[in-house]
């Protein structure tokens, strides 16, 4: 049940990060940790993913949470979700 | 301001001897100024910034700040090329100083007084510096890179180049590395001027750039990193000491010139004794916002979580992106109210109050690096920032 939900978040990340990342080539091909930065993910394009990522999982990120090494990859994004919402 | 350590007292001399008696020159002809910078070379203050034990000064950021004040006190131009060179220089120290080719380039830099200008915008990205067009194209041990640039800063006189890049022909426009070029093994082809309203001896007309090199050159560490800790911040503090000069050299001009005017009359207090206390009370809030983030940067990028903590976060790009817009918007008010206080003698060229190069080269500090641009990417900042 547990690996059940986890993968449905990272699923829905996914689908984010394809609707607001502006990568230029698919993420399907992208690892849950590999760099979205090093994928073409811009700053400004983070904003988008993360004003996205708040309205999906119904949540916000406090300001400690808004820097690179948050969002820089599947993984690390689905981890500041989990601890936002235990 | 402290004025008292060796490394100040030589920017003094450097500022006194050579940098003031050619302002004007530089500034008329929009030529470099050769004659100050040979000067910071003779004196060691291009190394400034590299550890002692690899030959430099080991420099502070609020020193270096102090210095670029102390030269912008008698010529914009030159205090700007200083503080170009230096984040470059701190950009190595800090982010390439574990890559043996780099730490032998820092002790060549120390001997031989290297000048580093930066190559970042370009041809289809403009200013921005975060994205790229052209790519670092390596084939065994060595690159190849072809740079279509808008603009370069003293590029005909630097002696090496620190270029942004695509990682490799495949990258994304955002994923650039760092490369230093060095002047045996690039090629510029200057493709137009340089005369502008002011900060004209920064000589910066647009090139293409062709260059090789080793492929050690290119920096590890992705330039987005090397940007957020090191090369935004630390611009925008050493420009402060720039607008901070400028700014202090038309407030000195007014100041004296109220001072003559209460000679003449002992015993009233001149009307534009009034305007200048305004004006010294906007140059302290100036001096105040410019302190106040050096002392955080300071204590941030020193701290052991500087690569992924506070200077990382968004909040943290908000508020130099602040001091940058705030300072920039303050430097041309103060010149011109400095002008105002003078009147006709500032406004006359040949007067020894002129203000004419203070305010041209003042309105370069929110148009070079412009301010909407910062401001837009503030405004997308605080659509997810909350202040909580």
């Amino acid at each position: 049940m547990k690996i059940r939900k986890l993968n449905m978040s990272k699923e829905q990340i996914r689908q984010v990060l394809k609707e607001h990342g502006k990568f230029s080539a698919g993420i399907d091909a992208l690892t849950d940790d590999a760099d979205l930065y090093e994928a073409g993910m811009t700053s400004h394009a983070s904003v988008n993913v993360m004003l996205a990522l708040e309205d999906a999982f119904d949540l916000e990120f406090p300001d400690r949470m808004l820097k690179r090494s948050v969002f820089e990859s599947i993984n690390t994004i689905h981890a500041a979700i989990e601890e936002l919402t235990v | 301001m402290d004025t008292s350590s060796p490394l100040r007292q030589a920017a003094a001399l450097v500022a006194r001897e050579f940098a003031a008696p050619h302002a004007h020159v530089v500034d008329q002809e929009a030529r470099f100024p050769i004659e100050a910078i040979n000067a910071l070379k003779r004196e060691k203050l291009l190394s400034a910034y590299v550890p002692v034990e690899l030959g430099g000064a080991g420099a502070g950021l609020t020193e270096l700040v102090d210095i670029v004040e102390i030269l912008a006190r008698e010529c914009a131009s030159t205090a700007m090329i200083f503080a170009m060179h230096q984040i470059q220089v701190i950009t190595l120290v800090r982010h390439a100083a574990g890559n043996p080719w780099y730490v032998n380039y820092l002790r060549e830099l120390v001997e031989h007084q290297y000048l580093i200008a930066s190559v970042t915008s370009e041809v289809g990205v403009g200013g921005e510096m975060r994205r790229s067009n052209c790519a670092v194209e390596v084939e065994g041990q060595r690159f190849r890179l072809v740079k279509d640039a808008t603009t370069i800063s003293y590029g005909a006189q630097a002696d090496d180049l620190l270029v942004t890049a695509r990682r490799n022909p495949d990258a994304a426009n955002s994923d650039q590395s760092l490369v230093l070029v060095r002047k045996a093994d690039y090629m510029l082809e200057q493709k137009g001027g340089w005369d502008t309203m002011g900060m004209r001896g920064t000589c910066s007309p647009p090139f293409l750039m062709t260059s090789s090199g080793d492929a050690a050159q290119i920096i590890d560490m992705p330039f987005g990193d090397m940007s957020a800790q090191t090369v935004v911040p630390v611009s925008h503090l050493l420009w402060g000491g720039c607008w901070m000069g400028c700014a202090a050299a038309a407030v000195n001009k007014a100041r004296a010139f109220v001072r003559g005017q209460a000679r003449a009359n002992p015993g009233s207090v001149p009307p534009t004794a009034l305007r200048l206390a305004e004006l010294v009370s906007m140059m302290q809030s100036l001096r105040t916002s410019v302190q106040a983030c050096l002392t955080e940067y300071e204590a941030l990028s020193a701290a052991d979580d500087a690569a992924v903590g506070t200077l990382t976060s968004m909040a943290y790009s908000l508020k130099m992106n602040n001091l940058k817009v705030d300072a920039t918007q303050a430097l041309p008010m103060i010149v011109s109210k400095a002008l105002s206080i003078c009147g006709i003698l500032g406004y006359k060229n040949d007067s020894k109050f002129s203000m004419s190069r203070h305010l041209r080269d003042a309105h370069s500090a929110a148009i070079m690096v412009g301010n909407d641009r910062i401001l837009a990417t503030n405004a997308n900042l605080l659509l997810v920032l909350k202040d909580d």
